[in-house]
């Protein structure tokens, strides 16, 4: 019986296991073969001739790329970095304190993820102008903390939900300084939440494309915005290779930090209100 | 060597009608260990917060040799208070717990290291500096905790029910060491429990707190003897209350007239006695002899609880098990109340 069910369990695991694979890893394939083809056509299966010329023009000066990759890193770092000085408090008065007007704040910080960015945006972009912010790569980090805040704040939450103060009150007790306590005691505690949600803000602002189109002006060039461009002109090549490098943060990012994402952290534990 | 002196704390929580703490005041001399003794709720925990500087009161004073801590940094109090859940800092090795205190003294690490060795000894858990708090028993911990408190060398160390999370055999054990560092180090120590046996166990001078205020503060055999009302009376476990009138020799209630020992409160009032003082048989010094009908007999091992009735009055009496062998229930007997255990109550 034992043997049975361990048998059949174990075969669904291969079987999502395998699906998860194809479902991931398979629309990246053609891209890539894309990236090495000179001209794919109907009904060739693979492409008659290769070519690193798409990749040679990817890195070269005239088309912008990597400039368009260190401004898309830059920004998505500042965006995280400020994400976690915000949603670090902020989530730690969700998680631990109660308060009147409790679930409008938790329904304001959740609402960036329901309602669409460009219904919002636009309103934001009026008020932009008038601050001096529009075409600026500061306006364009201060829009992407709409959607990376909700995320960053969610993960705190859970984290700060699962928080013994006391041991702050312990640390304080034996002669630590309010920020002696903060960097021995809270920081280790929340450290698995700060990497996930700082994980997910990166992330959700490197994917970012309205934002940066409209608040940008088309002057902030982020890797997005130049992979449309090459994608609507119709080089599949080029924007294969430039694909490939746009996913290549997000999978390093991935495998550092894959061990906080099991469901058995805490840091996961916030998305159950998502 | 650190005299404290609480005077007149009060604490209102904002929203409450009545004092979770209501004038409190307590001298506790250097060197003493003192028990903050109540029912859960009365006001003790937030006694010991405020002394920690992790609460803040809403009037009164805390000194230290006549130095008002009140206004100063937790840190800077010179006071450790030990949590009820040993609050072990999981990230770190035991041994970095033990050195926490040092650490945040910038102590240098040598130095800390010879330390937190000495300190692992006292404790007699020396071959568990690497480990993580996680994989230590309960005991451990709560030895752990303490090491992390002593290290440091308090003027006053808190300690919140320092017993009450371990098993009976190692209650033994903790009270012995807790006793034996804090005299060793001449630490001036405030406990809280709600348990009057861990109380009377480790504390030279007791202070029943109930419902904020506080009823009585006294050595532990005191409160058994000479409780100040009933209800100090009860929460140590006092069962016989006798209406009636005292001239300050003798008591007049149901139970007929008894013989007081001499300085008796005079008036109305209750007398109250142990049920452990009840004595068999009549009285030799003659007065206090009763004659009372046995209803239950309750066995409790080493001890033999009896419930009786003297005329319509019930009397509760713990005796020796040897002392009612061969009687009935519904049998009648003869017992005698010592005169020097009576104690009136107005």
């Amino acid at each position: 019986m034992i043997g049975q069910d361990g048998l059949w369990t174990r075969g669904f695991r291969y079987l999502t296991c395998l699906i998860l694979v194809v479902w991931l890893i398979m629309p990246l394939i053609p891209l890539a073969i894309w990236s090495f083809a000179r001209g794919w056509f109907f009904p060739d299966i693979l492409p008659k001739r290769w070519t690193t010329d798409a990749w040679a023009y990817a890195v070269s000066d005239t088309a912008g790329v990597l400039d368009a990759l260190w401004l898309t890193i830059g920004i998505s770092l500042a965006a995280t970095v400020l994400s976690i000085l915000v949603g670090v408090p902020a989530g730690r008065a969700l998680g631990m304190y109660k308060f009147r007007g409790k679930g409008v704040v938790e329904l304001m910080i959740l609402a960036p993820t329901i309602v669409p960015g460009i219904a919002v945006v636009l309103g934001i972009h009026s008020v932009f102008i008038s601050l001096g912010l529009t075409n600026t790569v500061h306006g364009v980090i201060l829009v992407h903390l709409i959607p990376t805040l909700p995320y960053m704040t969610l993960v705190m939450a859970g984290i700060f939900s699962n928080y013994d103060p006391a041991f702050e009150a312990q640390a304080r007790s034996l002669g630590a300084s309010p920020l002696k306590t903060f960097w021995y005691v809270t920081l280790p505690a929340i450290m698995p939440g700060i990497i996930v949600g700082g994980l997910f803000a990166f992330l959700v602002s490197w994917s970012q494309y309205i934002l940066t189109l409209l608040i940008g002006g088309g002057r902030v060039v982020t890797l997005p915005l130049l992979l449309f461009n090459f994608a609507t002109s119709g080089r599949n090549d080029i924007t294969g290779a430039i694909g490939m490098i746009y996913i290549l943060p997000g999978i390093i990012i991935l495998l550092l930090t894959a061990k906080h994402l099991s469901g058995r952290s805490g840091a996961v534990g916030g998305f159950g209100r998502i | 060597m650190t005299h404290v002196s609480i005077q007149s704390l009060t604490k209102v929580y904002p929203g409450a009608d009545t004092p979770a703490l209501d004038n409190l005041s307590l001298e506790i001399a250097t060197g003493e260990l003192t028990a903050l003794l109540g029912p859960s709720g009365c006001g003790k925990t937030t006694t010991m917060k405020m002394i920690a500087g992790l609460l803040e009161p809403t009037s009164g004073d805390v000194r230290f040799n006549d130095r008002s801590i009140l206004r100063e940094k937790p840190e800077n109090r010179g006071v450790v208070m030990v949590f009820q859940n040993y609050l072990l800092f999981p990230y770190m090795s035991v041994a970095d717990n033990v050195g926490f205190g040092l650490k945040m003294r910038k102590t240098d690490p040598a130095e800390i290291k010879r330390r937190v060795g000495e300190m692992l000894d006292l404790v007699k858990l020396p071959d568990l500096g690497d480990r993580k708090p996680s994989a230590l028993s309960g005991g451990q911990q709560q030895r752990i905790a303490l090491a992390r408190a002593l290290i440091v060398q308090p003027e006053v160390l808190l300690l919140d029910e320092p017993l009450s999370n371990l098993d009976a055999h190692l209650r033994f054990e903790m009270r012995d060491l807790i006793r034996s560092l804090q005299q060793e180090m001449g630490i001036t120590t405030i406990f809280v429990t709600h348990d009057q046996e861990e109380a009377v166990v480790l504390a030279d001078r007791v202070a029943l707190i109930l419902d904020g205020q506080m009823k009585q503060y006294d050595a532990a055999n005191v409160f058994y003897n000479r409780p100040v009302d009933e209800a100090t009376a009860r929460f140590f476990g006092g069962h016989n209350f006798i209406a009636g009138t005292s001239d300050g020799g003798t008591f007049s209630s149901p139970l007929g007239r008894l013989s007081l020992p001499s300085g008796a409160t005079k008036g109305a009032g209750k007398l109250t006695f142990r049920p452990e003082n009840v004595r068999i048989g009549p009285d030799p010094e003659g007065d206090n002899t009763l004659t009372a009908h046995l209803v239950d007999i309750i066995y409790l091992g080493t001890q033999t609880r009896l419930k009786l009735r003297v005329g319509d009055t019930p009397v509760e009496a713990v005796v020796n098990p040897n002392d009612v062998e061969g009687l009935n229930l519904g049998d009648q007997m003869q017992i005698h109340l010592p005169k020097a255990t009576l104690w009136v109550i107005s």
